[in-house]
């Protein structure tokens, strides 16, 4: 399935994308693109932690399964205002 | 012109303050957040640069107005945030709130700004006068100075 991935602010720069599609496997969950997203630039390993995950959307959980076409919103820590 | 919006163009409270005020409104308290010259570790700042996921942002806005409601009353709320490039001086979010009530107006609004703070997927990245950037995150409300 392919996946689309949207980063913001520190995370976009580290990955290099605004936005990405990936191909992952049928099962794959939320935490499995977060690990190809690693793999690619382990310098973001460390910001799963301070990083929320919107699908479509919502604020999700890492343990989501991914469907075809979804889309993964990766967000850093805040600083509007 | 809608209530919650994020946008490339300046700010312009007045236009917000038309948007909630009606005849049911007997006060009207609005918060401007102003890009200031000096950062909290006391650096000279040039600029600075805002990104948002604007669809998120928005809704997220929606939500703290409806959580505003429930907290402090019947209440209008209107919420412009700036994106882009802003320099010294200029409006980077606008936090309008009309009541029938001064109470509900100054609490609304007040819960607004620190709630946006908090959870609106909006980051910004300063720009020193020596020329260098820095991704700037918000502190938790409870830990932010008055």
């Amino acid at each position: 399935m392919t996946v689309r991935v949207v980063a913001f602010a520190r995370l976009r720069e580290l990955l290099g994308f605004s936005q990405c599609e990936f191909d992952l496997p049928d099962g794959a969950r939320v935490d499995d693109a977060w690990d190809v997203l690693v793999a690619g630039v382990p310098a973001i390993a460390d910001l799963r932690a301070s990083t929320r995950i919107a699908c479509n959307g919502g604020v999700t959980e890492g343990a989501r399964a991914l469907r075809d076409g979804d889309e993964l919103a990766l967000l850093p820590p805040v600083g509007g205002g | 012109m809608n209530r919650f919006a994020v946008s490339e163009h300046p700010l312009d409270a007045a236009v917000l303050e038309n948007l909630v005020c009606d005849d049911k409104c007997g006060g009207l308290v609005t918060f401007s957040g102003i890009v200031r010259a000096r950062s909290d570790d006391g650096r000279d700042v040039s600029g600075l640069a805002y990104e948002a996921h604007v669809e998120l942002a928005i809704a997220e806005f929606e939500q703290i107005a409806r959580e505003a409601g429930e907290r402090f009353g019947e209440c209008a709320i209107a919420i412009h945030h700036r994106i882009g490039d802003l320099v010294v001086g200029e409006t980077a979010v606008v936090v309008v709130v009309a009541a029938a009530h001064r109470a509900a107006t100054f609490d609304a609004c007040r819960f607004a700004i620190d709630a946006l703070k908090e959870r609106a997927p909006i980051w910004k990245r300063e720009a020193f006068v020596d020329g260098t950037t820095e991704w700037r995150e918000n502190r938790c409300t409870d830990e932010a100075p008055g």
